[in-house]
């Protein structure tokens, strides 16, 4: 089952949360959907689920319209809202069955499911308890176990491990890794790390548009702006020298015998400085490769469309 | 539609609301019926049950929107509502399950008061002189009164996210709605019109009823209300579709 946006735009008023924005995820691929806050994607979300309709374009999930045939679309989607609602005074068995009833699962089948997917989300020691007691980490847990209880082929999660600690977000990570095979998913986040650790394609979308559709690893590569390398010397050394070895374009005096190296990128110097500080016979006390981080693409992307803008 | 009405009902009774509610209602009906000399029954004279019928709508006014004010205004403050919304059920489900799931808790508080028609059968002299069509009339009138009441309930809570606002609001309706026409139908203005202005209101068609005359006119009245508001209910709802 597919998922395809063409076109889509939703105003809020004067304001488009959604502007003109299409693509297409395809069976079985997992999504990342990325974008600061505010950047449209909960709105693209809520469109998909049909919770909210499109002022224009058209979404088609599964092969269904939206605006056409949203019963069909919510049969076979399952959704993890923002923030995670829930109805704090069921407790989590009560509330994956009515989840399950809603979906028309009946008898046998749906006892046998909740069950099923009560162990999957590792739900098992807190099945008994009111949801309103559960931490944070296992109101997610709850949170995906009913968007899964149908088994569907299109799971949509927006902002799934947002607010927790580091620990329940690798557990979280690990499941939502673990279900959504066979399964076509779409995730939002704000975290780069994420996409990274979960999927291979990532969509990045800001002031509503789509700034970036493609492989995770393409995306690193456009935007390696060179790297930076952090070297720290026991003694003094030639400053001059250091800035002309091959490959290095700037450095930079951070504090006594230690330089910010900035390099070109196209090739490694860490081997030139290795060698450098061995000729200048001082010991090389420290060497680290500071990431092109996921951090700075993030920005890159979200930031200067708009500054060009101001500029235009 | 079952499945919202049953969660929504298992609701009630699984927190405190359903015992406050019903304890409330018995507390004030059963005082106005058998103690306050004004009203008790039972020097009254008359083996029937009208300090009931006559009074239970006025405690109605505060007590339906008490049950109803959360629906749709606490789905809406925790965001649960999105999730009901995008799993596949329709609008009209939500809104008849949350509808009925009320209306039901009323009727549950309700039904002890048939011990009151009991008590008075075996008081009257002779015993077991009560009017008994007329009381069945009352009952159907009030249960006609309790849905119009839950739908005007649902409809303030589908407009706000705040409960207090929702309660206040249902409470406003209700009164205005049971009293406002015939309030206003006295009004020296209007006086060719003042019929017609009257038989707007809830009280000249539940009066009718409460006498034990069941007129298809007052049964179309009173579901036409049901029907009207929770259509608005509707709309509302689908407002975020705008």
């Amino acid at each position: 089952m597919s998922l395809q946006l063409k076109n889509l735009t939703k105003t809020y008023g004067s304001q488009k949360a959604v502007n003109a924005i299409s693509f297409d995820i395809k069976e079985g691929e997992i999504v990342g959907f990325l974008g600061p806050n505010g950047a449209g994607k909960s709105t693209t979300m809520k469109i998909a689920t049909c919770y909210v309709p499109p002022t224009s374009g058209e979404a088609w999930v599964g092969g269904f319209n939206v605006a056409e045939k949203p019963m069909r679309v919510k049969q076979i989607t399952g959704y993890l809202p923002e923030h995670n609602p829930l109805y704090l005074d069921l407790y989590v068995h009560e509330y994956l069955t009515f989840v399950g009833k809603l979906y028309g699962l009946t008898g046998q089948k749906l006892k046998g499911r909740v069950k099923e997917i009560v162990d999957l989300c590792g739900l098992t020691p807190e099945q008994n308890k009111r949801i309103e007691t559960l931490s944070k980490g296992y109101r997610q847990r709850v949170g995906l176990a009913q968007a899964l209880i149908h088994d569907p082929k299109i799971l949509i999660l927006d902002e799934p491990t947002s607010g927790l600690d580091p620990n329940q977000l690798v557990e979280i990570r690990k499941l939502i890794k673990m279900i959504s095979q066979q399964k076509t998913v779409l995730f939002s986040t704000h975290i780069m790390q994420e996409v990274q650790a979960l999927c291979d394609r990532v969509i990045v979308i800001n002031k509503g548009k789509i700034v970036a559709d493609d492989k995770l690893e393409f995306i690193l590569k456009a935007h390696a702006t060179g790297s930076v390398i952090v070297v720290q010397f026991e003694g003094k050394i030639d400053e001059v020298k250091l800035k002309s070895l091959p490959g290095v374009k700037e450095i930079l005096t951070m504090e006594s015998f230690s330089y910010k190296v900035i390099a070109d990128g196209t090739v490694d110097v860490r081997p030139e400085i290795f060698r450098f500080a061995s000729e200048q016979s001082v010991s090389l006390i420290g060497l680290k490769q500071e990431e092109n981080s996921l951090e700075n693409i993030f920005r890159d992307l979200t930031i200067t469309p708009a500054m060009h803008e101001k500029e235009d | 539609m079952l499945q919202v009405l049953s969660k929504e009902f298992n609701g009630f009774l699984n927190s405190l609301i359903a015992y406050i509610v019903i304890g409330v209602f018995l507390t004030a009906i059963g005082l106005l019926m058998w103690v306050f000399p004004d009203t008790a029954v039972l020097d009254y004279g008359y083996a029937d049950m009208d300090t009931l019928f006559l009074l239970g709508p006025y405690v109605f006014i505060f007590l339906v929107p008490a049950i109803t004010m959360r629906s749709f205004a606490e789905e809406k403050k925790a965001g649960t509502i999105e999730l009901l919304l995008t799993k596949p059920l329709d609008d009209w489900d939500i809104i008849l399950g949350k509808f009925l799931a009320n209306f039901f808790l009323v009727i549950v508080a309700l039904f002890p008061t048939l011990l009151y028609y009991y008590t008075i059968y075996v008081l009257g002299n002779p015993a077991g002189n009560i009017d008994t069509p007329g009381v069945i009339g009352s009952y159907i009138g009030i249960a006609f009164l309790a849905a119009a009441f839950c739908a005007i309930g649902i409809l303030a809570s589908s407009i706000t996210r705040n409960q207090i606002v929702a309660f206040l609001l249902a409470s406003f309706f209700c009164f205005l709605s049971f009293l406002g026409f015939d309030s206003v139908s006295t009004l020296n203005l209007w006086s060719s019109e003042a019929l017609f202005i009257k038989q707007l209101g809830i009280l000249y068609h539940y009066d009718s009823m409460r006498k034990g005359l069941l007129d298809t006119r007052d049964i179309i009245y009173f579901l036409s209300i049901v029907f009207l508001t929770l259509s608005i209910t509707k709309v509302i709802l689908g407002s975020r579709q705008w």
